[in-house]
């Protein structure tokens, strides 16, 4: 998941300029059904994103100037 | 001149007799006053004038006194100090040994904070023009606390139920006592340099302001500033903001407030993207619309030719019937018109003068009626038409040169 998250800002520029340029309508049909498509794509996965409920928690430890990742134990993190 | 039984002193003896009287008098005192021409040697030694209105008094604080000063000294800083009035010979002149110095009105150590306060923004540590913006959606907060703190908790359960795409990364470190800012500060640093996160959200519990005073040390301050991973500060409850607020990118009151910034960035953007949707849905069935419209147009201009043939006969058979309309029209006006001339002309007739006796030939078998006798000969046939009637007659002879006038 965290893979895809870097691309969030450049997905939702695209979004962004494509609602731009749909909405002012100097496409034609072809090139404005292919926008859309790929605009409701992008606010999908966008969404997707956002929605995720599977974070991570992690310690940073450092040792020897190394750094390594430890699984954060959580007490009440239904709460 | 002295009386012979009176004592003359020396300058050493008289100064060492009200050295010793000054001593004896005073002994240890509190003075209150303020800084003046404050000088630090090279000794380490501090030497200034306190003063208030009328009077001024010298001073001196020798290097073992002022080792364990919090705060800066400077001109113009109202103190308390604590020592005893001493004299020195060489210059003639008594002074306060000061033992102790304390800050008049506000504690030392808030005076250390506002003095370093004042120092760090000079150098720009505060400047607006430094912080940097919040990345668009935090993704992997980082979090320089105490992992068994109570921060750490508030901060988890918020995302997790507001913003559970948002992976977290605890850098734990002491938050108060000796050594607490060191950790905090190299915290900050180690995020820098593992550099996974987005942001740094730099936060501890509510306390006293003593147990926040970590939060106020000059090189947490640095930390923060130098920090190329924005920041937010959230240490707890206070009144008075920590240098650490005043240093970092964004700074809210509590670790929850802190956690409530991401849950707002993120139902903010999933707001925008169901108005993107909706922006994108109605830019095409906009444009679906008027496509449909120049269709109907279109089609309208492309009739089948039955239906524009039958269209154009309806349309002649119309004008026909306005046509024939019109031309009876003009035919009865022509008619009318063409009668009233007749009459007119009848008026005018020749033939209404062949009542008063006169008389009209021609050539019989031709309508031109004769002016000329000269074109007549013997025998040719004439027709004369009188007022009733008319009768044939044979020419017997011309008489070319008989005068109309004579006649008459």
């Amino acid at each position: 998941m965290s893979k895809e998250k870097p691309s969030f800002e450049e997905d939702l520029k695209r979004l962004q300029k494509i609602v731009e340029e749909l909405s002012s309508g100097k496409l034609s049909l072809g090139d404005s059904l292919k926008k859309y498509e790929e605009g409701i794509k992008l606010a999908q996965s966008c969404s997707q994103v956002l929605n995720d409920s599977q974070r991570k928690v992690e310690l940073l430890m450092k040792k020897d100037s190394k750094f390594s990742l430890e699984k954060f134990e959580e007490e009440e993190s239904a709460g | 001149m002295p009386e012979k039984n009176q004592r003359i002193f020396t300058v050493s003896e008289i100064t060492q007799d009200i050295k010793l009287i000054l001593e004896n008098t005073f002994g240890a005192l509190w003075v209150e006053g303020e800084i003046s021409n404050f000088r630090a040697a090279a000794s380490g030694h501090f030497y200034f004038t306190l003063k208030d209105k009328d009077a001024v008094l010298g001073s001196a604080m020798f290097s073992r006194a002022n080792r364990e000063i919090k705060f800066k000294i400077e001109d113009g800083l109202k103190v308390i100090c604590f020592g005893k009035i001493d004299l020195y010979p060489p210059r003639g002149q008594y002074q306060l040994i000061v033992e102790k110095i304390e800050p008049k009105g506000i504690g030392a150590q808030q005076l250390a904070f506002e003095q370093l306060k004042n120092k760090l923004a000079k150098e720009g540590l505060f400047d607006l023009a430094h912080k940097k913006p919040l990345p668009l959606m935090p993704f992997r907060a980082g979090i320089v606390t105490s992992s068994a703190g109570a921060a750490v908790r508030d901060i988890l359960q918020i995302l997790q139920k507001g913003a559970a795409c948002v992976d977290v990364v605890i850098r734990s470190v002491r938050v108060q006592g000796e050594g607490a800012a060191k950790e905090i500060a190299c915290a900050i640093e180690d995020f820098n340099k593992f550099g996974e996160v987005d942001t740094i959200i730099i936060c501890r519990g509510g306390g006293s302001v003593e147990d926040l005073w970590s939060f106020n040390e000059e090189v947490v301050a640095r930390a923060i500033y130098n920090s190329a991973i924005p920041t937010i500060s959230a240490v707890g409850h206070q009144i008075n903001t920590t240098l650490s607020d005043l240093a970092a990118d964004v700074f809210v009151e509590t670790p929850s407030a802190a956690a409530k910034i991401i849950v707002d960035k993120k139902n903010a953007l999933l707001a925008d993207l169901d108005g993107y949707r909706y922006e994108l849905v109605s830019a095409l069935s906009s444009l679906i619309s008027d496509l449909k419209n120049t269709l109907v147009a279109l089609k309208h201009m492309l009739k089948s030719p039955l239906d524009r043939l039958l269209e154009k006969q309806q349309y002649l058979d119309e004008i026909s019937v306005a046509l024939n309309n019109h031309m009876k029209h003009y035919i009865n006006i022509a008619k009318e018109r063409a009668l009233s001339l007749i009459k007119r002309l009848e008026a005018l007739s020749p033939l209404a003068v062949l009542s008063r006796g006169y008389s009209l030939s021609m050539l019989a078998g031709e309508g031109t009626v004769m002016k000329d006798a000269s074109l007549l000969k013997a025998g040719d046939t004439v027709k004369t038409i009188l007022d009733k009637g008319a009768f044939i007659s044979t020419v017997q002879e011309v008489l070319k040169d008989e005068q109309r006038k004579t006649i008459v």
